[in-house]
């Protein structure tokens, strides 16, 4: 297989996000309650899943990384976090387009948002903390452990429209949403999917890339005598 | 469980040699609680509705000096190399520290009790034994993850802004439920809430204290 099959998943995905969206917009039926401004869920809802499967892919690297100490886990760990991080950016941006129409507000403190918001600065953070470590060693380290952690929160974003009273709506599923909707839904999300799944491939070769370059880098030649200042 | 004692009477001596820092660390509890009532105004009821959040931001802003700190030390001249060469498990180490930064934010938080209630003008005593666990357990859901986090930071240039940048996110919940719980204390509990989110509290507490106990080694080792 070739090494740049990550373009035409990335291609698949992103016809699959334009026809989705295509059926969404001008096919299938107006939400019951919210009408055309309800048509927002085929890319506010992939967003949210793909998101939360890029952060799970996560975790499982920076376990993968710690047990391992390998440099292709602590880079796919750079990269899922960094696509999770989008996608849980864009997740906010479109949950607050249409949270001001429906709830009147762009933002509440209601427990799926706020905990949403949380997972933006803990992913953030891993980012930060790798940027400040120089040693390749101790940055995959540093940031397995900050990514397991971080990690703690994303069961707590999915279950909290069920732990708490929230205005989020509930769990979705086939038999709670139109059949006119499913498909445009599954097919966005797929596409979502398909487009993630490119750009963490494609960020994680690049990531490889530096980090073998880092590790073959020759270490700075010790100084023949110790610098003097002449006065 | 006697290495653990051990780490933690050891740092029970670093702090009692540096007795200076812990008033001075207690000075910025009280300059917050009073800045947070200046921000507020004279506003009596607002104060008491609000008493419960101010006492655990000032905590919560305490933690991060003292969390800073307590890494830092072991790091400097090597100390925790000379640590890990004795047969101390690195958990251990984790636990003792752990335990003495929970120590400390008790001491903190029990320092904070009389001031609000002069500062905000509410009464505990009717639930002071929910109180104190509210203490209790939200002094010790800081104390674990912010053990480890000082860990991590500790030998980093940006340690002072990486800490509360890493740390907060994660203690949203423990601050939310030790909050919760100290607010009905003041404010009164007609539905019995207090109790599910101190089990709330101790739930997270049980998470940070295990996970971070067995993250603990390899960060140290890093």
């Amino acid at each position: 297989m070739s090494k740049r099959w990550e373009s035409w998943t990335g291609l698949v995905g992103l016809a699959l996000i334009v026809g989705g969206h295509y059926v969404g917009l001008f096919v299938a039926p107006p939400e019951a309650m919210m009408g055309d401004v309800g048509r927002i869920l085929y890319a506010h809802v992939p967003t949210a899943w793909v998101g939360l499967v890029a952060y799970l892919a996560a975790f499982i690297a920076a376990i993968g990384a710690m047990v391992t100490g390998r440099a292709t886990w602590d880079a796919l760990v750079e990269a899922t976090v960094e696509v999770g991080l989008l996608l849980n950016v864009l997740l906010l941006i479109q949950g607050s387009v249409w949270a001001k129409p429906t709830w009147g507000v762009y933002w509440t403190w209601d427990p799926r948002l706020t905990t949403s918001a949380i997972m933006v600065v803990s992913f953030g953070a891993v980012l930060a903390l790798r940027r400040q470590i120089d040693d390749p060693v101790r940055r995959l380290t540093l940031s397995s452990v900050a990514t397991i952690i971080a990690f703690v929160n994303v069961p707590v974003v999915y279950m909290s429209v069920r732990w708490w009273r929230t205005i989020h709506q509930d769990f979705s599923s086939p038999e709670t949403v139109s059949s006119a909707m499913v498909t445009p839904l599954r097919t966005a999300a797929f596409g979502m999917l398909f487009l993630a799944t490119s750009f963490v491939v494609r960020r994680w070769r690049l990531g490889l890339k530096a980090l073998e370059a880092e590790f073959e880098a020759p270490d700075l030649p010790e100084p023949v005598a110790p610098l003097r200042i002449e006065e | 469980m006697t290495a653990v004692l051990q780490i933690l009477w050891k740092d029970a001596l670093i702090e009692w040699t540096a007795r200076s820092r812990t008033v001075s660390l207690l000075s910025f509890a009280y300059t917050i609680l009073l800045l947070f009532a200046f921000a507020v105004g004279a506003d009596a009821d607002t104060l008491r509705r609000h008493a419960g959040a101010y006492m655990w931001m000032s905590i919560l802003l305490c933690s991060t000096l003292l969390l800073e700190r307590t890494m830092r030390i072991e790091f400097e001249a090597g100390a925790i190399e000379r640590l890990l060469l004795t047969p101390v498990p690195p958990a251990a180490l984790f636990y003792g520290k752990a335990l003495s930064n929970s120590v400390q934010l008790w001491v903190v938080g029990a320092f904070t009790i009389p001031l609000v209630v002069v500062i905000c003008d509410v009464s505990f005593v009717e639930h002071a034994l929910w109180l104190l666990a509210a203490v209790a357990l939200g002094g010790a859901g800081l104390a674990a993850p912010g053990t480890l986090y000082s860990a991590m930071t500790a030998r980093l240039a940006g340690r002072q802004l990486l800490l509360p940048l890493m740390l907060f996110p994660l203690i949203v919940p423990v601050l939310v439920a030790a909050v919760k719980t100290t607010s009905l204390v003041i404010l009164g509990d007609p539905m019995d809430q207090a109790g599910s989110w101190l089990v709330l509290l101790a739930c997270f507490n049980l998470v940070y204290w295990s996970l971070c106990g067995v993250l603990f080694g390899r960060v140290v080792d890093a």
